[in-house]
């Protein structure tokens, strides 16, 4: 049931990318617990601005956990404690009256601030142009159903295809590794026919390119897979190092 | 002004192979020395940008996320249509053609309309090569569903996800031509104003929400793919960043605006709940192939779902329209969602709600089938409104969602003003009155994969253009205007948030211009939206400077936009003395309540030029020609 309650928050506020930051504590009152937990900044922002202070900076979009624009970790868990959901989906009732909730955005060396919750998250575009993608040109496709694909296997694409690209697996990972994102579509591609001839490029190219930008590697914490908010399975970093051995042993480019 | 629409001659079905044989080409060598500006990443501009660079041409494609793959089209759920007939229906590109004329209630063009249906199955095909992981049977071909309007399984999704990875994969082809070369990104980039330069649009002004620089970029053509305006009515299921200031600028700056009061309010939404609340959240139509829409037969009604026996249910739906039953098109389910609700006969607390049930689609198919089917849709659900849909009836109430107005363009996608084109649902073109469900993202695709390559061409090689660059002076003058314009909005200083100027404009034009409109209404909105508009640039509080990542200023700029917006959106009901699709005005109306058209009067495009801020706009008519189908009373029964 509908109910109102009353909370303390303490959030990360930075001007900037070279500016020190710190928390800052807000308290909101009568809170409905049906709404978002961004529901609930934006009631503190019009606060804030009516104050004459500065509001919270975050990003934001869609508001139904499928752009990936949104994220922050909420009392040290990337997306908060709801399993399976982005902060656009986790409400105000899976928390308590008089709770303090702390908010800060994703830290990891790729993802730097911009402001407040808000971090640059290029790198991920960085890592799909590397290789993402089938080459394939407009015009010219054969028949759609000139290839049939078994529906386990096109399931399988699609549970790995379903990432959001928020970084929640980054900011959750101790070494900040992008693993599991590019694990993610590297498993994708791989697993459908029509990935099949530019694998082994694929593989070397997003996994070089994922080092160059100061993402760490995995040590199997699996925390990625605990905190992703699509709930895409580790299964597929797996896959990714298979893939990434396979294509050391049968590359002609060295 | 005589409005050219500039449609090919000869029979419908040869109409878009004879233009593109008579198009002009650019040969490979010379596409790479012109630019082409692509504002917007979604499903229109991201293919659009992807194939363009994939010819040989240099684009610059902008958008307003910090990646173009979070463009709001990421969000549609339901599926694609495609005229494929893989399951042996009796689909053809005839039929796609004709419902989706029917669907628009014969207010879109025979030719843009019979081009979209008969590119539709290359979509598919060049989706599948991307690898996109859309649905498939047991023996592997792909699956098909069915939407609203249609008696045909025509429809292919990847979960309710289908927007999600259609959009992943123009990105994906996005982002290999940025890696050659072909394309830069400017993310976080928002369009403040078009340049025009002695008839011919040649750059745009663009905030950087970063660093808040205004930057000038020229080009040899600039394409809008902004996308619509449906958050004029504040709560809406688009994004919160969705606006209507791209292709307002342009119409300020003289590209006509057609049909704006064209607005579609989907059947399938999750009710509102509280003042606070920032948005609403789709259910996609594809719950409605297995989800009976039920209301208590008897008003006020307030025994929980499960106490209500059979036989003291009202199937509105299935009673009323037994062909076509829960699967009417949206506009038709959406006016009796609220007809029931106006009776007195709406569930829920706020008794603005009816049932959408699946208890008998898990009886017959069994839990697993259908979570399989909607399992996420069915899991949001119950995230946002803590209650299990697989226990309880869904409640649902209609919502603004998609608009079918927007800037008029011709046959080739190209606004009256030269060089500027238009395309996805930032443009006016395909669907009439009223959408059909999975057409919006056959419409981006087919618009930036198949029309755009050859139209941009066309016009590229059979006009001169002189070389400019930005310092020209036409580009300083749009910078000093959108700079001035900022100013104005930080130095209001007043004591009401923007926010707050938004909720009320919504309520407005939800209450006066929404899914049901009337003469005295619309008159009194245009008067409360004046009142308003003067309050917002008197008692509008701005925080911030204008060289920094502000949010509230983004915001500030476009409730400014829609409040002027809003104003031409109710003038355009205002003129049409018709109800077709989604606009219903009550003084026309059949005597079962359904949308009665005024063929001898109003069948034409209505285009709006900008005539200055303290002038009325001014209407110009295209007349919509139908020599292929014939002019009915649209009937779903």
């Amino acid at each position: 049931m509908t109910k109102n309650i009353n909370i303390t928050l303490k959030v990360w506020r930075q001007k900037g990318p070279h500016v020190k930051g710190g928390f800052e504590t807000y308290h909101a009152s009568n809170i409905s617990t049906d709404m978002s937990l961004l529901e609930m900044i934006d009631v503190v922002n019009e606060q804030l601005t009516l104050d004459g202070k500065d509001p919270i900076a975050f990003d934001h979009d869609c508001r139904e956990g499928i752009c990936g624009m949104c994220g922050a970790v909420i009392n040290g868990r990337s997306h908060g404690p709801e399993k399976g959901t982005t902060i656009c989906q986790l409400h105000m009732r899976h928390f308590s009256n008089g709770e303090t909730i702390v908010i800060e955005p994703w830290r990891a060396k790729a993802f730097p601030v911009v402001k407040d919750l808000v971090v640059d998250r290029g790198a991920f575009d960085q890592v799909i142009l590397a290789g993402g993608y089938i080459s394939v040109n407009t015009g010219g496709a054969p028949d759609a159903n000139s290839i049939p694909i078994a529906q386990e296997i096109a399931e399988l694409a699609m549970d790995a295809a379903a990432c959001i690209g928020c970084g929640a697996c980054v900011a959750a990972c101790p070494n900040a590794s992008a693993m599991l994102f590019t694990g993610a579509k590297i498993s994708q591609l791989a697993l459908l026919p029509q990935g099949k001839p530019e694998a082994v490029n694929r593989a070397l190219a997003m996994v070089n390119k994922m080092d160059e930008l100061y993402f760490g590697n995995c040590s199997n914490e699996r925390e990625c897979e605990a905190e992703c908010p699509k709930e895409i399975s580790i299964s597929n970093i797996a896959r990714l190092n298979r893939e990434f051995v396979k294509a050391g042993l049968v590359s002609v480019v060295k | 002004m005589h409005l050219d629409a500039k449609i090919p001659s000869g029979p419908l079905a040869e109409k878009w192979d004879k233009h593109r044989f008579e198009l002009k080409l650019v040969n490979p060598a010379n596409k790479r020395k012109y630019n082409i500006i692509v504002v917007g990443s979604g499903l229109a501009g991201g293919s659009a940008a992807a194939s363009l660079g994939e010819l040989g041409y240099y684009v610059k494609n902008f958008c307003i996320q910090d990646s173009p793959r979070r463009a709001h089209s990421i969000a549609a759920q339901g599926g694609i249509n495609a005229a494929k007939n893989y399951q042996n229906d009796g689909d053809s590109i005839w039929r796609l053609f004709y419902d989706t004329i029917k669907g628009g209630d014969f207010r879109a063009r025979e030719a843009n309309v019979y081009r979209l249906a008969q590119v539709s199955n290359h979509i598919i095909d060049h989706c599948v090569a991307q690898g996109i992981p859309f649905a498939r049977e047991y023996g592997g071909l792909l699956a098909n569903r069915s939407f609203g309007g249609a008696q045909v399984s025509r429809t292919f999704y990847a979960r309710g996800q289908t927007g999600q990875q259609l959009l992943l994969g123009a990105y994906s082809s996005l982002m290999r031509q940025v890696a050659a070369g072909q394309v830069t990104m400017f993310p976080r980039r928002e369009m403040l104003d078009i340049v025009v330069i002695n008839g011919q649009t040649r750059g745009i002004v663009v905030r950087n929400l970063i660093t808040g620089e205004i930057e000038s970029h020229g080009a040899d053509a600039v394409v809008l793919c902004t996308g619509g305006y449906a958050n004029v009515f504040y709560l809406s299921t688009n994004a919160m960043a969705s606006n209507v200031s791209a292709t307002f600028r342009a119409y300020k700056k003289g590209a006509f605006f057609a049909n704006p009061c064209y607005t579609q309010i989907h059947p399938t939404c999750i009710p509102v709940h509280g003042t606070y609340q920032s948005k609403l959240t789709l259910m996609s139509e594809s719950l409605r192939n297995d989800g009976r829409v039920w209301v208590p037969k008897t008003p006020g009604d307030k025994r929980p779902p499960n106490q209500i026996p059979e036989s003291e249910r009202d199937y509105y739906l299935e009673e009323k329209y037994p062909s076509f039953g829960n699967l009417v098109p949206r506009d038709v389910a959406s006016r009796n969602a609220k007809t029931q609700c106006d009776m007195g006969k709406g569930v829920g607390e706020t008794g603005f709600a009816v049932y959408l049930d699946f208890a008998d689609a898990i009886k017959r198919d069994g839990k697993e089938v259908i979570e399989q089917k909607y399992g996420n849709l069915l899991q949001m659900y119950e995230k946002i409104t803590a209650s299990n849909p697989y226990e309880e009836p869904m409640m649902i109430y209609p919502a603004s969602h998609y608009v079918m107005g927007g800037l008029w363009v011709d046959y080739n996608l190209m606004s009256n003003l030269d060089g500027l084109f238009v395309m996805g649902e930032a443009n006016f073109s395909d669907h009439g009155a009223n959408r059909l469900g999975a057409s919006a993202l056959m419409q981006g695709l087919a618009d930036g994969y198949f029309v755009i390559p050859y139209t941009v061409g066309g016009y590229l090689a059979g006009t001169s253009r002189p070389e400019i660059t930005t310092d020209h002076p036409a580009f300083t003058e749009a910078t000093r205007y959108v700079t001035e314009r900022t100013r104005k909005l930080l130095s209001i200083n007043g004591k009401r948030t923007v926010d707050d100027f938004h909720r009320e404009l919504g309520h407005i034009l939800w209450e006066y211009c929404g899914m049901s409109r009337n003469d005295d209404g619309l008159l009194k909105a245009k008067t409360l939206i004046q009142e308003l508009r003067e309050e917002f640039w008197e008692n509008a509080v701005v925080p911030g400077s204008s060289e920094d990542f502000n949010q509230s200023l983004e915001r500030a700029g476009r409730v400014a936009d829609f409040l002027e917006f809003a104003e031409l959106l109710v003038m355009d009901a205002f003129e049409r003395k018709e109800s077709c699709g989604g606009h219903f005005n009550e003084a026309y109306q059949t005597e079962e309540h359904e949308a009665m058209r005024d063929d001898e009067n109003f069948c034409h495009v209505a285009a709006w030029e900008y005539k200055g801020d303290d002038t009325d706009p001014e209407l110009h008519k295209e007349s919509l020609v139908f020599e292929n189908i014939e002019l009915t009373q649209r009937s779903y029964k």
